[in-house]
């Protein structure tokens, strides 16, 4: 009701009653309201295609047009996150793989995005038990445009797309860690398999009424959903893999930072979306996520600045880049639970444990070559804990923050650190015995572009002949690469 | 026949043209090198990970001149290219036994411009 009030809803910001009070929904996304909306018999939207107008070619029944073209915004920025975190990981690889590393994130796009039509949304959100969702939803059967039957509530198939995205980006942030040595076919079926059997059971658990929700476990934009469980993926597919050739002994340096500073400013740009439209709605709540998004990396960023000059004097593009986005990862879970001076605290806290690890992890011998663990994994278990201290029911969280609330959010910490480390492992040794993980050694020197891809991000074209007749040799470089090997 | 051969800072290099310019010395190829000399290492740091940049970028000029443009050349490089600091530069004279304009044909002091003796 307050929604349709302009006036009462700017006046009533901080201490009014948020709508999303229901004990199950305990605040967290309103997963069960759009849920409540696929109640709706299965097989229907089909048929509502054509036997009722009003749903496909009128406004949308239930949900006001601003929140409908805010969560179809929302969608797509979230999708957006996808490219800048290509440009981001694009940016820090050697010239030799940034194409390979690009894709990486591309592809998930494509793969996730048919894997989660296919089952991974119906595992994470069609009604079955407090572990996994049901089959109802398999193939986006039983999803139509229509609003879901209460009113205020999302199109389930705009809940779908929306949630989709998500698990493009969690699949596309693992990517990081395993960059200039894994197969780009064996990724894409290690994405593939983990979006379902990884992804989707947690989203389960935090959004989808599974039994983390059930527990007050406060999530509000998918910090440990996404951030948390990629993190640890990152890592543990890492380890699997192995170290790449060259670590530690030669010094790999990012080739294009200018692509990792605008990848950043993408993901902050595309993460609007990610937590205000977590909202599911353009009223408070989203406009307190919007702001805390834009506060949290800003601290983070400071933060990081003065490490890195306290450490080394002077502060690195590089080092302002992953400081927001660490930021961003740290307020994702808090954004809509708390106020805003808290998300400056927040982003200001979070800097410091990524910060550190990172240090630490270079010297280690874990090749988490973008140091997704240190910027997801530790940025999104940051974030859980603070959410659990600074969340406040006068912005519209649930629960004020407290001890009990801390617990609750470490077992929540714990859950997706172990399920997704060990699903991850499964997922990933299973993939490994259908294939190799790794690059054969000699494409690992001379780049995964031109080895995997048969093409180069940056050439002039000198010396490069044109073939006769065009002929395509899997696994040969059309021109004679010897030179350009590093071996 | 000489060639002059000079390895100095990139950021000299239009200094450098400007003062060979002046002194009538026209055919220059200049090339980005990167090399190893005195030099205090540069350091720089990417997250975790600390580097020493041990090459330092530099310009190279080769220059085909006559004798008597010799000394003129490298006054001119010394001019434009001297700071005083450590990383200026070598400048090395080295015998040529044969050169070829390939538009005409001709050969050795024909081949370079200037030709003339210097004012």
């Amino acid at each position: 009701m307050r929604r349709h009030d302009p006036t009462t809803e700017r006046r009533s910001a901080p201490a009014a009653p948020r709508r999303r009070k229901t004990l199950l929904g305990a605040g967290m996304r309103v997963m069960p309201r759009a849920l409540a909306g696929l109640a709706m018999p299965a097989g229907l939207a089909p048929v509502a295609l054509a036997a009722e107008p009003p749903a496909t070619t009128g406004p949308v029944a239930g949900m006001a047009a601003g929140d409908l073209a805010w969560m179809m915004a929302s969608t797509a920025l979230v999708l957006l996150m996808v490219v800048g975190l290509a440009f981001f990981y694009g940016g820090l690889v050697r010239r030799k793989n940034v194409l390979n590393t690009m894709m990486m994130s591309f592809v998930a796009l494509g793969v996730v995005g048919l894997t989660f039509a296919a089952v991974g949304y119906s595992l994470a959100f069609a009604p079955g038990s407090a572990w996994l969702g049901g089959l109802a939803h398999v193939f986006l059967r039983g999803l139509g445009t229509a609003g879901a039957s209460g009113a205020d509530s999302l199109p389930a198939l705009l809940a779908f797309a929306f949630q989709a995205t998500f698990a493009m980006i969690s699949a596309a942030l693992i990517s990081g860690a395993v960059v200039e040595r894994m197969r780009f076919g064996a990724y894409m079926l290690v994405i593939a398999l983990w979006s379902v059997v990884v992804y989707a059971p947690l989203a389960k658990w935090v959004w989808g009424g599974g039994f983390l929700q059930q527990l007050g476990a406060l999530d509000f934009a998918g910090g440990t959903v996404v951030h948390i469980n990629a993190g640890v993926a990152a890592a543990v597919l890492a380890l699997l893999l192995g170290r790449r050739r060259d670590y530690g002994r030669k010094a790999m340096l990012p080739h294009q930072v200018p692509y990792t500073l605008l990848g950043a400013g993408l993901l902050w740009f595309g993460w609007f979306g990610f937590n205000a439209g977590s909202a599911q709605a353009a009223d408070a709540t989203a406009v307190l996520a919007f702001v805390n998004t834009l506060l949290a990396p800003a601290a983070s960023l400071v933060v990081w600045a003065l490490l890195d000059m306290a450490r080394g004097g002077r502060v690195t593009a590089v080092g302002i880049a992953t400081g927001m986005v660490v930021g961003l990862v740290a307020i994702t879970p808090a954004a809509g639970f708390v106020g805003p001076a808290a998300a400056l605290a927040i982003g200001a806290l979070a800097a410091l444990p990524s910060y550190l690890l990172m240090l630490w992890r270079a010297r280690s011998r874990l090749d988490d070559a973008l140091d997704v663990f240190a910027a997801h994994g530790v940025g999104g278990i940051s974030g859980a804990l603070l959410t659990g201290v600074f969340a406040s029911r006068a912005w519209g969280a649930p629960v004020d923050g407290s001890l009990a609330q801390l617990g609750v959010q470490a077992l929540a910490v714990a859950c997706a650190l172990g399920f997704s480390a060990v699903g991850t492992l499964a997922v990933a040794g299973l993939v490994g015995l259908l294939t190799p993980l790794r690059a054969d050694p000699g494409i690992e020197a001379q780049g995964l572009d031109v080895g995997m891809h048969g093409e180069e991000a940056y050439t002039d074209g000198e010396g490069a002949l044109l073939l006769p007749v065009a002929r395509l040799e899997p696994r040969t470089p059309a021109v004679p690469n010897a030179a350009r090997s590093e071996a | 026949m000489k060639l002059v051969t000079a390895v100095v800072r990139k950021e000299r290099l239009n200094d450098v043209l400007a003062a060979l310019f002046e002194a009538s010395i026209y055919g220059v190829t200049v090339t980005p090198v990167r090399g190893h000399g005195g030099e205090r290492e540069a350091v720089q740091t990417y997250r975790g990970m600390s580097v020493k940049m041990e090459l330092i970028e530099k310009v190279r000029l080769d220059i085909g001149v006559t004798e008597a443009f010799v000394e003129p050349a490298v006054d001119a490089i010394l001019r434009g290219a001297r700071t005083g600091e450590v990383g200026d530069g070598k400048i090395f004279v080295l015998p040529v036994d044969r050169v070829v304009r390939i538009r005409t044909g001709e050969t050795d002091g024909a081949a370079v411009t200037p030709q003339a003796q210097p004012g």
